[in-house]
């Protein structure tokens, strides 16, 4: 047993446990952040991710040790108050889940995509995606979705740039 | 329909569905009910509507009788919130959505200022369980007819207290309305301070499908929000003060028994362990805890010799259980003489057809959280039958089935996979023990090895045809997998259609469609190959021996969507495959693209057109379908399950394979909407068309017939 100090969503945490503990299960039992999924405990669903330092990380086989230095993001710490992130927004709209238990996991894993191309071609989408599972199979409303988000993105940064 | 065309009843449908009757029902009295909701409106039914009861096993049901027996389903509070309530369980079917447009539909209430509460035994009423595509055809319609009652109580009510007549009052938008003299009166105030009771009668008039203002639209999961910020609890993220984490000691192989035990290390840790019978587990504090109890558990097993994956389909021809069909049915079709008709058919055909065992992978496992106050248990678990986990776990515990209450929160899906209690059953012996409440969720390898599966099936096909197309004889034997589906809807004079029980190696239960995705399998592709028997186009032979005239249209709808006929590149191939299972009906056509040199194949473009009735929410139940195609994808291509001696060899995700993103075919999609036609679920039918459409596609391709499900475990040799 250690006290690993963690820093999620912005906010820090000290958490008692041994640091070969996976990330997913001190986020879920420890700090009650649910919203990250079990779904296959191998890093083969996609379902806990959640994003280090902004990049997609499979939490399930993360240690808790080796991420006290990071930047952890679940999807808890997306919105902005009552202001969804625009992937969560385009999610909802393009009616991208049927159960939802993916759903989390997909956005997080999205969020990360965009960050690295704001605007993904079809292609580039189902390569990134296709470490998350989704078994309802609304895979073509993910894509759907992802593209939708991209568009708003970019709208709005075009808008920033022409006020500027 | 013509008179000859067969019933459109299957002969026995739900075999597989492991549905154990709950046997008593005991809700809030309407007293206790006001108390517990406050003043307003309350809609009960006394007794259940026949489609109702029937669809809750009423028949089997003991409690029917009692005096005090009333089902609440819809309460207006004085606040104006309406709260409704159903035994069904959202799973990802949009249930939660689609009922909730039915009830603002028929109440005029925007869907907003509906509550609904499901799959709760201590507040809903009974409900056999959501299985069966039954949820649309009958819940739909009993909370349409309940929220209509409530809403000519609320005319009622107006008229009475304006001194008016009521045909003179319109109701719309939580109001009633007297448009003559211009004044309104909100629900909330006409219910203020009252405690009113309204039954529900058949007479109740309800809104017509044409003219459905809310439902017949496309509308956002109402909840939508929670989910995509992670505030949804599902029932492997319930929480409770104190609560412990369970674990359980899992045999080395299937129906193995315990030797000797030893678990003095475990408790030194500080876990609760606890053993019963071949039950072994432990409640510790956190879920790594337990782990390392568990694995600090010494224990013996004995083992017995079993059949493995690779001797499967001899092993289930061998193994029939002949006249022991626990359900006592009929298990056979006869009509006419089949013998004289095959051996004097211009052309007879003889083909077999398998389908593995395959899991069903619900992304969530299988979880429960248990509680006991005294002998009182609380169990929030994932299930599709909370009613009949409440019976299995007042029958495991020996209390009575008032003293358990089932929760079934929005449940991370289910497919027919999560019928059964043993979850809860498994927490709430440790929780007793421990006594602390518990929570358990089973790791993905126990939910690959400890849940059930899709039955295996082999099916053997006989089949006499004219040479001019007409389909004389139709023998059919099904091994296993199961009878949903198993009846030919083409019109043949002599027909001997069989299902044959067998000792199953595997525990197995339902999966969405049943046994009629395996039956659809081999007769749309024993079809195919008839029809090339004769050279004559596939579309065209199946039109020819097709009359039902709803099944037609939609073979219809999708070649010409699809295009059929159409001139094709090398590697490429079509095929088509449809039927009609739980109402509904569905062709789907499939283009696929062969590579011969490395065998890759993928299924490239999928057409499918639907029709089940009139339609409730058409984006929901496009999402159903593409969904049923996508999911199908895999026990289509490549998911099965293999395992040797008890246990399972591939149960993990890394070497179970299911479709991904990259699997996903254009999916194209006609609904017909029958606004004339009782609406019925999506849920299941729209997968049964897809695997023999690939086969046959994949044979139009290569000149290759595939006949076992998964058709392309490796890739496709063509050499
Ligand atoms: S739970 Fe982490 S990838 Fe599946
Ligand atoms: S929506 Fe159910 S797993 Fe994706």
């Amino acid at each position: 047993m250690a006290s690993i100090h963690l820093t999620v969503n912005g906010k820090p945490y000290a958490v008692d446990t041994d640091p070969q503990t996976s990330l997913l299960s001190v986020l879920r039992e420890q700090l009650d952040l649910t919203g990250s999924k079990y779904g296959c405990g191998e890093g083969q669903c996609g379902a806990c991710t959640v994003l280090l330092d902004g990049k997609a990380q499979r939490s399930c086989i993360t240690r808790v040790g080796a991420v006290s230095q990071r930047l952890i993001t679940t999807i808890e710490g997306l919105a902005n108050g009552e202001h969804l992130h625009p992937v969560q927004e385009a999610f909802l709209e393009a009616g991208a889940m049927q159960c939802g238990y993916c759903t989390s996991g997909m956005i997080m894993s999205a969020v990360a995509l965009l960050q690295r191309n704001p605007s993904p071609g079809v292609g580039e989408i189902v390569n990134f995606m296709d470490g998350n599972v989704c078994r309802c199979g609304t895979y073509p409303r993910i894509v759907s979705a992802i593209q939708k988000a991209a568009k708003v993105a970019s709208a709005a940064s075009a808008a920033k740039g022409a006020g500027r | 329909m013509s008179e000859k065309t067969l019933p459109r009843v299957p002969m026995e449908p739900e075999r597989y569905e492991l549905a154990a009757a709950a046997p008593y029902h005991f809700d809030l009295g309407r007293r206790e009910f006001f108390k517990f909701l406050g003043a307003g409106l309350l809609v009960v039914s006394v007794l259940k509507p026949a489609v109702i009861a029937q669809e809750s096993g009423g028949a089997r049901r003991r409690g029917d009788s009692l005096p005090k027996e009333i089902d609440a389903w819809l309460h207006v509070a004085e606040s104006g919130t309406v709260t409704v309530y159903t035994g069904k369980a959202e799973m990802g079917q949009n249930i939660r959505t689609s009922l909730s447009q039915a009830v603002a539909e028929e109440l005029h209430v925007p869907i907003e200022s509906i509550d609904m509460v499901m799959g709760d035994t201590q507040l809903t009423p009974f409900d056999m369980g959501t299985f069966g595509s039954r949820t649309t055809p009958t819940m739909n319609l009993q909370l349409r007819k309940v929220a209509a009652a409530a809403r000519e109580m609320m005319i009622g009510l107006a008229a009475a207290q304006w001194q008016t007549d009521r045909q003179h009052l319109v109701a719309a938008d939580g109001k009633v309305t007297d448009p003559q003299n211009k004044r309104s009166v909100e629900y909330a105030a006409l219910t203020k301070g009252q405690q009113l009771t309204q039954t529900v009668t058949p007479e109740t008039p309800l809104i017509p499908a044409a003219n459905w203002k809310v439902a017949g639209r496309s509308a956002l999961k109402v909840d939508g929000r929670d989910f995509v910020t992670g505030r949804h609890r599902y029932p492997s993220d319930q929480k409770l003060p104190a609560m412990l984490y369970g674990k359980v000691l899992r045999p080395p192989s299937f129906g193995a028994t315990l030797l000797s035990l030893e678990t003095q290390k475990a408790e030194q840790m500080g876990a609760t362990a606890v053993h019963d019978g071949n039950f072994v587990g432990v409640a510790a504090a956190s879920t790594e805890l337990a782990v390392a109890a568990i694995a600090a558990i010494h224990a013996e097993w004995k083992s017995e010799p079993q059949p493995s994956s690779k001797e499967l389909f001899d092993y289930l021809r061998k193994n029939t259980v002949e006249g022991k069909d626990p359900t006592g049915d009929g298990d056979r079709y006869d009509l006419g003489a089949v013998d004289q008709a095959l051996s004097s058919a211009d052309h007879r055909l003889q083909q077999t057809y398998t389908v593995s065992y395959i899991a069903h992978t619900p992304l969530e496992p299988r979880a429960a959280l248990a509680k006991w106050d005294g002998d009182h248990l609380t169990v929030w678990t994932g299930t599709q039958r909370p009613f009949g986990v409440r019976g299995q776990l007042a029958e495991a515990f020996r209390i009575p089935e008032e003293q358990v209450r089932v929760l079934m929160p929005d449940t991370g899906s289910g497919y027919g996979g999560k019928h059964t209690g043993e979850t809860a059953i498994e927490a709430a012996r440790l929780a007793r023990s421990a006594k602390r409440p518990v929570k358990l969720v089973w790791t993905r390898e126990e939910e690959f090895t400890w849940a059930y599966f899709r039955p295996a099936g082999v099916i053997d096909v006989t089949s006499g045809v004219r040479s001019d197309g007409t389909i004389t004889a139709w023998e059919f034997h099904n091994y296993n997998s199961g009878s949903a589906g198993i009846r030919t809807y083409y019109e043949i004079p002599n027909q001997r259609i069989v299902f044959h029980a067998v000792n199953s190696p595997l525990r197995q239960g339902s999966y969405r469609a049943l046994a009629a995705t395996a039956n659809h399998f081999a007769r749309e592709s024993h079809m195919d190959e008839m029809a090339h028997t004769v050279k004559m186009d596939s579309l065209e032979f199946r039109l020819k021996n097709l009359k039902d005239e709803r099944l037609r249209a939609v073979f219809e709808a999708a070649a010409k969507q699809f295009g059929w006929g159409k001139s094709k590149a090398a590697g490429q191939g079509f095929g088509m495959g449809g039927g009609y299972e739980k109402l509904g009906n569905i062709a789907t056509f499939a283009e696929v693209h062969v590579d011969r040199q490395s065998g890759d194949m993928k299924v490239v473009r999928v057409v499918s057109a639907f029709e089940c009735g009139a339609i409730v929410n058409p984006d929901g139940l496009r999402n159903q379908i593409e969904g049923s195609n996508v999911q199908g994808l895999g026990g289509a291509l490549f998911e099965a399950i293999e395992f040797d001696n008890g246990k399972v060899l591939n149960g993990r995700m890394s070497e179970y394979r299911v479709p991904r993103f990259s699997d996903v075919p254009v999916l194209e999609t006609v609904l017909l909407d029958r606004k004339d036609i009782p609406s019925v679920g999506a849920g299941e039918c729209p997968m049964i068309g897809l695997a023999p459409a690939i086969a046959n596609a994949i044979f139009d391709a290569t000149g290759v017939r595939l006949r076992s499900l998964p058709l392309v475990p490796n890739g496709l040799k063509t050499t």
